[in-house]
């Protein structure tokens, strides 16, 4: 409820909703009519947004390796220096996670949801003054499926079979059904650039708000207005600095003594400290991305479904989020997936801590002896601690674990994907069908609990293609229940992101899609002197 | 300066020279007198010799200027050897937890990752001698130019840091042994003590904390970039240049005045005292030209420390110099710029440790002829 009143605000803050429309959904959500009209007034007027100013952010995540191309970016930094130069064909809606869009203002799909029609959107400038041309959106698309690619985007780009033109819309077909394609349009890497980039990858010239005025890989980057740009609900401060802060301390020490006014990554043991600075404001946002404790379901011990039952059940989540998370996060069901997905199961029952049940899953197991787990503060912030804690919690029920404690250089390569037991981090995906591809598939590249269900796999690809919402969710619905029951996965909780602002700063899109509001912070938050 | 020769107490300085000769063997790692080969060698060898008799200054900076060389190709296998042996290539730490066998595969191609060790050392060796450091894999911009870049900038902080750094620890160490065991003294030593205790990055924190947040006079984040002026330059890098100053001037202060006092026990201070000169004169004529072998090794340490050694303080000001630029490379294994960044940094060394050497044989003559 409290959601949706969120959502209509933030409509009437886009100028997406009229006051007519906005009074019809809210006394259709039972909101009163006096109430809905001074919500109306309130949203409306506390949410006019004010142009000008120079907005600072500081930010980690930058390395002096940092590659200027799009289809190369990984860096939290480089995340947003793209979504202030680029746009996508489509973007994700911030409340609901839902296609919208961008450069391609509307499409259509087959019946079989494997030929996709795009239309591209008319009289879009780039920065250099050439016009957006169904042939740039091809010739991007193009570079980002070659095999001989270094484009993050590759894996989510291997479905698509052809890309090609239909006089001025753009056609892609699919190896199979898909109907989650204009999602995986909004990955980040997907900017459409003059040419596809072929020629010049590095150039940063795009269709974005923000044209880019410096770049100092590792360093800073900075930004001035797009005169030129084809939205009026965005870009609304002149100018933008990027400065590379990666010591947590300095973040916090720069936006306290208002040198800038945004920082990411807050870490949770300092937000109580961070709260007692009057003019900061801490802005969480519940996020996809989880952290995960990881069984190989085919090696020994962990072949064993009462043993895998059993160390689930030892787990203590609610202490887990407020000891690692400082309660900035949500307790995790042991299924990657969470309610910021659309067509997420609802009702399925929360697994809790029980001691006595693992115990009695363990004593049926047959194991005796230690388990021993793999951990390093890379896999995620406070991994150690949280071995630690589950050491704790799971001696209670009677199940020896031994922590090692692994170096974090080389830890994605040696130990994560490697090793039978370790924990490791998601980052979430757009959509529940690309999560599951993605690591529960029997032949997926990153399967890290070694999930292999000939069932599990045909109900995963069926639902790909299901244009139908209601059968769709009940598949979602059939495939969580695997994971949860037999999987190897053990999920204690999913992490909000958690960054902080200067008061001064308005208009905040608390974004379900990724962090820093889906990367999108600079162009949609103005400065109130 | 050189008044003080012929009537030194033998034991006394000898023992510091000593020690100064030895530091400087120990890292260039062959002793610092004509080596065993070139001295029994044929025509050569005789030829070494009697230049090195004739002119042993000039053949002392040769010979180091060889070693010299020598040691960089040392490093340079060291470095690459040690990135060998890191777990982890360039293509699957680069693209991290989102790598695809595809994309880790074209990397690797396109880097001609697949060819053996002992031909891409090479290569790269070729390029080097020529000043032609390659291209950042990761970045694919020339790392010659971009180091220019950021080795101005570690330079610029520790020029500062070394002009306000130097003088004060000579001076201090000086007024040290002036005031010897008394107030001063112990005030010198103990706030000298408690800032060489402290963490660098704690001293940082600390500066930030009272100077930027709590009463805001000082410039924070010390980011600088081209189109600074130099004032907003010098405002930028004040804290840093403080905290740099805090961290150094413990060490060549308290060598100053150990080294002092060291002299100020022998004979020929005694003489100077029953002369009847002054405290201060004595310090300055007589006992700090002797020792300042010693001294000036410690300041070269320092000074290399003050390039090479600043990670962690450029991470805490947010300072983009050499340190953050060699750590981002080493955590993505982007080869052709750490082993530029660690030949540099060894060049800084080796020239640094080079050039007290030589200093020192300059303010003691009789270290020109080792024994």
């Amino acid at each position: 409820m409290s959601d949706y009143k969120d959502y209509l605000t933030r409509q009437v803050m886009l100028g997406k909703m009229n006051r007519r429309e906005f009074l019809g959904r809210a006394a259709a959500f039972g909101i009163a009519a006096s109430m809905a009209n001074t919500l109306f007034a309130t949203s409306a007027a506390a949410q006019e947004p004010k142009r000008g100013g120079h907005l600072k952010l500081g930010l980690e995540g930058a390395a002096a390796t940092d590659s200027k191309d799009p289809a190369k970016a990984l860096s939290q930094f480089m995340f947003v220096v793209g979504r202030n130069w680029g746009d996508m064909l489509v973007e994700s809606h911030p409340t609901t996670g839902a296609p919208v869009p961008a450069l391609a203002e509307s499409w259509e799909p087959s019946a079989d949801a494997a030929t996709w029609t795009f239309t591209i959107r008319k009289g879009v400038k780039f920065h250099d003054g050439k016009e957006l041309t169904v042939d740039d959106v091809i010739k991007t698309l193009q570079r980002h499926t070659d095999d001989k690619s270094e484009s993050g985007a590759l894996g989510v780009m291997k479905s698509i079979k052809e890309i090609k033109a239909d006089g001025d819309k753009l056609v892609l077909t699919l190896t199979e059904g898909n109907a989650d394609l204009p999602l995986l349009l909004t990955d980040y890497h997907l900017i459409i650039q003059p040419n596809g980039g072929i020629d010049n990858p590095d150039a940063m010239i795009g269709t974005g708000p923000y044209k880019v005025a410096s770049f100092e890989p590792g360093v800073r980057a900075t930004f001035e207005k797009n005169p030129d740009d084809w939205r009026t609900d965005r870009g609304y401060v002149d100018s933008i600095e990027l400065i590379a802060m990666n010591d947590a301390t300095a973040r916090i020490a720069a936006l306290s003594s208002g040198q800038v006014h945004y920082i990411n990554r807050v870490d949770p043991k300092t937000v109580s400290l961070l709260k007692r600075a009057p003019t900061v404001e801490i802005l969480n946002t519940p996020g996809r991305g989880h952290y995960v404790f990881i069984m190989h379901c085919n090696t020994a011990p962990f072949d064993n479904n009462d043993l895998r039952m059993a160390l689930k059940l030892a787990m203590d989540r609610e202490t887990m989020v407020q000891r690692i998370l400082g309660g900035y996060g949500k307790v995790g069901n042991d299924f990657p997936i969470n309610d910021t997905y659309a067509l997420f199961p609802e009702g399925i029952e929360q697994r809790v801590y029980d001691p006595d049940k693992a115990a009695f899953h363990y004593k049926k197991s047959g194991h005796s002896g230690s388990v021993l787990l793999r951990t390093s503060d890379v896999a995620f912030p406070g991994a150690v601690d949280a071995a630690v804690l589950y050491q704790e919690s799971a001696r209670k029920a009677g199940i020896e674990i031994e922590v090692k404690r692994e170096p974090g250089d080389g830890y994605w390569t040696n130990v994560w994907n490697v090793q039978p037991f370790s924990t490791s981090y998601w980052g979430g995906r757009p959509t529940q069908d690309q999560m599951y591809s993605t690591a529960y598939l029997s032949n997926a590249d990153w399967n890290d609990t070694r999930f292999h269900r000939a069932d599990f796999d045909k109900i995963l690809l069926e639902a790909r293609s299901e244009l139908d919402e209601t059968k769709r969710k009940e598949m979602y619905r059939t495939m969580a229940m695997m994971v949860r029951d037999e999987g190897g996965l053990i999920l204690p909780m999913f992490n909000d992101f958690v960054n902080a602002a200067g008061k001064q700063v308005k208009g905040y899109v608390h974004d379900i899609g990724n962090d820093m509001s889906n990367g999108y912070v600079a162009t949609r938050v103005w400065l109130d002197a | 300066m050189m008044e003080s020769g012929p009537i030194t107490g033998p034991v006394v300085t000898d023992g510091i020279a000593g020690e100064a000769n030895l530091r400087s063997a120990d890292l260039s790692g062959v002793p610092a007198k004509p080596s065993p080969t070139a001295a029994s060698g044929g025509i050569g060898g005789t030829f070494w010799r009697r230049f090195a008799f004739r002119r042993p200054l000039a053949a002392l900076i040769l010979q180091r200027l060889g070693l010299s060389v020598g040691l960089l190709f040392a490093v340079s296998l060291m470095i690459f050897g040690g990135i060998e042996a890191l777990p982890g290539d360039f293509a699957t730490t680069y693209l991290g937890q989102s790598a695809t066998p595809q994309a880790v595969e074209n990397i690797r191609k396109d880097l001609g990752l697949d060819r053996p060790w002992s031909e891409r050392y090479l290569t790269w060796l070729g390029g080097a001698v020529q000043g032609d450091f390659g291209t950042s894999w990761a970045s694919k911009n020339s790392v010659s130019e971009q180091i220019g870049n950021r080795l101005g900038n570690s330079l610029f902080l520790a020029f500062f840091a070394a002009l306000i750094s130097v003088p004060l620890a000579v001076g201090l160490g000086m007024l040290a042994v002036q005031f010897r065991n008394r107030m001063p003294d112990k005030i010198i030593n103990v706030i000298s003590l408690a800032a060489i205790s402290l963490p660098e990055f704690f001293i940082g924190y600390l500066l930030i904390m009272f100077f930027a947040v709590q009463w805001g006079v000082a410039t924070f984040p010390a980011t600088v970039y081209d189109s600074m002026s130099l004032g907003e330059r010098l405002s930028a890098i004040a804290l840093p240049v403080a905290t740099l100053v805090l961290v150094v001037l413990a060490h060549m202060m308290r060598m100053t005045r150990a080294a002092i006092l060291n002299v100020m026990s022998s004979a020929y201070v005694e003489t100077a005292e029953l002369k009847g000169l002054g405290t201060f004169r004595i310090i300055a004529r007589h006992a700090a030209p002797n020792a300042v072998a010693p001294v000036i090794n410690v300041i070269a340490l320092n000074l290399a420390y003050l390039v090479v050694g600043v990670v962690v303080v450029e991470v805490v000001f947010v300072y983009p110099g050499m340190g953050q630029y060699m750590v981002d490379a080493v955590t993505v294994r982007d080869m052709p710029v750490v082993q530029a960044c660690g030949l540099i940094f060894a060049a800084f060394y080796i020239f640094l440790n080079m050039a007290a050497d030589i200093l020192a044989i300059l303010a003691n003559p009789r270290l020109r002829h080792p024994r």
